[in-house]
């Protein structure tokens, strides 16, 4: 699967009010790629997301996924959304439903499992995003910030997607449950073949995680590339993201790890 | 990638050995499902060189078939497996290795129900108890803030005075203008029995004066204004906007409680004179066109009511309005995190408003009577 595209973003005009937030802009996700998406804040990071998603309708533009162009205005596509997985930024759990129904009702309403069924595999989804099975009963306020996040993934795992949306999964977690998500996402890519668009800020997920990075900015796509490639594109935000001293530090980190590796 | 038909478990000819074909995937749930259940006894072996696309629905129906971990067994030790395949075994072997079973969900029996009983009502004796204290916490915060004029937060009170007060004169005055003409329907059809229809202006008039006019504007404000006490409360709340205040050294009460407080205290009497006008005009339009009351008569019959009825109503709107404003607020205080939480204490504090005002109109009109006002 890997090498066709799976996603291709042509020409997205996003408006709002007078502020352009895109203005024409290009993106191909190949399959089976994790392409990091970082850019300053206000550069539509998450608006370009929740497009490809289908969430927000773009006043010009053309996304194809998987050879379906995207249709903003009818009602959601079946064969779409079953074949997506969107983790939100603050997880997005229902919160009148404990963990275990979080992750069922997809799986009984689209899949139409019945409720065993449905919540055996929940028990499978909240392993694999490294949840105990005791937490399957609780509700969605009594967890964590990790394990908030983890339960979305679950979530998001729910009706086997090939393409995973993550919208800054690792913030607001310590950062050594930070570097255990990260690890969990190249697990489960690795494992189930997913493509996966990840936004982030986090330096440290994006040489650890990601395949390529693009940088959004002016409404464009500035850059995209493996990480070290696009570190060295000659931009003051780029050189003041990637070689600031997160950035320095990302980077030694990184290079660390190959050499031992 | 051509879809292949829903997976099979075939028997090879030894009787043993178990092959896997076809697609294991979530859409193929219901049928691979039927496929295991038929196996009561775990096979020998099992060969998955034969599945054509696997997901974590199938793994998981594989991982029940023959176990978690001997599946992992399979997956590391047979040569043919597609790579693919074998990670994707291995990680939900992994995954469900151990895993336990789900906790039963918690029962819902008539001792469950006796026992909900019980907390409802050691929840309700609590409820009183916090409403009690958060009384006197306003009370002595407004004592405080009283002697330092610095403390008087006009532009704060202007507004709630505003969105609590002058918004709600036409809901009020709507509300109160039918209900005058409700009754006067009944005086006129009651009275009109005994020939006494004339006296449909002086039930209008008492009813009024003494109680419709403050109690049905305390409804609309407990309906209006706690409702929205607690969502604007309990969303701060939620965004830990209290919790800044508080660690600034600032006192939510003070800040946001005290004007809000203030603002029912002195709009609702106001609006219920509003509402007083609005009932006596709708009764008056029944009695003039339906009863044919002379207008001179229904003024003068207005007019001779002795004050101390009106006062008996008067009197009690700064009561209510203290409970409904002080009883919003406090359910903002206590919501939690969740929209869940600020849904559920938004509806406590209207339910709770209305029973109180309505619990406490009902000993006034006892106690005004006992006193013979």
């Amino acid at each position: 699967m890997a090498g066709n595209t799976l996603i291709e973003v042509n020409g997205l005009v996003n408006r709002f009010g007078d502020h352009s937030v895109h203005k024409g802009l290009d993106l191909a996700l190949n399959g089976g790629e994790i392409l990091g998406v970082v850019g300053g804040s206000g550069t539509g990071k998450s608006v370009l997301l929740r497009s490809i998603v289908g969430l927000h309708e773009p006043n010009a533009g053309r996304i194809t996924l998987a050879g379906t162009p995207l249709d903003h205005r009818g009602a959601p596509d079946f064969r779409l959304t079953q074949r997506t997985g969107v983790l939100f930024q603050r997880g997005a759990l229902y919160s009148s439903l404990t963990l275990c129904e979080n992750i069922a009702l997809p799986l009984r309403e689209q899949a139409q499992l019945r409720k065993t069924d449905a919540e055996a595999l929940a028990l499978t989804r909240l392993r694999l995003a490294g949840l105990e099975a005791q937490t399957a009963r609780l509700y969605p306020e009594s967890l964590s910030g990790g394990m908030v996040k983890r339960a979305a993934l679950a979530r998001a795992l729910a009706l086997d997607p090939d393409l995973l949306f993550l919208d800054e999964p690792t913030a607001g977690l310590d950062p050594i449950s930070a570097a255990a998500f990260d690890e969990l996402i190249l697990t489960l890519r690795n494992a189930l073949g997913l493509t996966v668009f990840l936004v982030t800020h986090d330096l440290d997920t994006l040489h650890r995680v990601c395949d390529r990075v693009a940088v959004l900015g002016e409404g464009h796509v500035m850059a995209i590339g493996p990480v070290e490639e696009v570190a060295t594109t000659d931009d003051d935000w780029i050189r003041a993201y990637f070689h600031g001293a997160r950035g320095r530090a990302a980077l030694r980190q990184s290079s660390n790890n190959r050499e031992n590796a | 990638m051509a879809s292949a038909e829903p997976g099979q478990l075939r028997t090879a000819e030894d009787g043993e050995t178990l092959q896997a074909t076809g697609d294991w995937t979530l859409p193929h749930y219901g049928a691979l499902r039927r496929v295991t259940k038929a196996r009561s006894s775990a096979p020998s072996q099992l060969i998955l060189d034969g599945i054509q696309r696997l997901d974590t629905a199938g793994a998981t129906l594989l991982a029940e078939l023959v176990g978690a971990e001997r599946l992992r067994r399979i997956a590391e030790t047979s040569p043919d497996i597609a790579p693919a395949h074998r990670a994707l075994l291995i990680t939900v072997a992994d995954a469900m290795t151990g895993c336990g079973v789900l906790p039963p969900e918690p029962r819902r029996g008539p001792l469950e129900l006796l026992a909900r009983m019980g907390l409802a009502l050691t929840d309700a004796a609590g409820k009183a108890r916090l409403l009690i204290g958060f009384i006197g916490a306003v009370l002595v915060c407004a004592g405080r803030s009283l002697v330092t004029p610095r403390r008087w937060r006009f532009s704060a009170l202007l507004h709630h005075m505003e969105s609590t007060g002058l918004n709600a004169v036409p809901i009020v005055a709507l509300l109160t203008f039918a209900v005058g003409a409700v009754i006067a329907y009944l005086g006129a059809t009651v009275l009109g029995q005994f020939g006494a229809s004339v006296y449909t202006i002086n039930l209008v008039a008492y009813s009024f004066l003494r109680e419709f006019g403050v109690l049905i504007t305390a409804i609309v404000l407990a309906g209006r204004t706690a409702s929205a006490f607690t969502a604007h409360l309990g969303a701060m709340n939620a965004n830990e906007e209290l919790d800044a205040l508080r660690a600034q050294g600032l006192d939510p009460v003070e800040l946001e409680v005290l004007p809000r407080v203030l603002a029912v205290v002195l709009m609702l009497p106001l609006l219920s004179f509003i509402a007083v006008l609005a009932g006596l005009a709708g009764g008056g339009l029944i009695a003039l066109t339906v009863v044919d009351v002379p207008l001179p008569l229904f003024i003068t019959v207005i007019s001779e009511v002795p004050l101390n009825h009106y006062l008996a109503g008067l009197v009690k709107a700064p009561f209510f309005a203290f409970l409904i404003a002080v009883i919003g607020c406090l359910e903002g205080f206590k919501a939690g995190g969740s929209a869940r939480s600020v849904g559920a204490h938004t509806t406590s504090s209207v339910v709770q408003s209305i029973f109180v005002v309505i619990l406490l109109d009902a000993l006034a009109a006892m106690y005004f009577m006992e006193i013979g006002w």
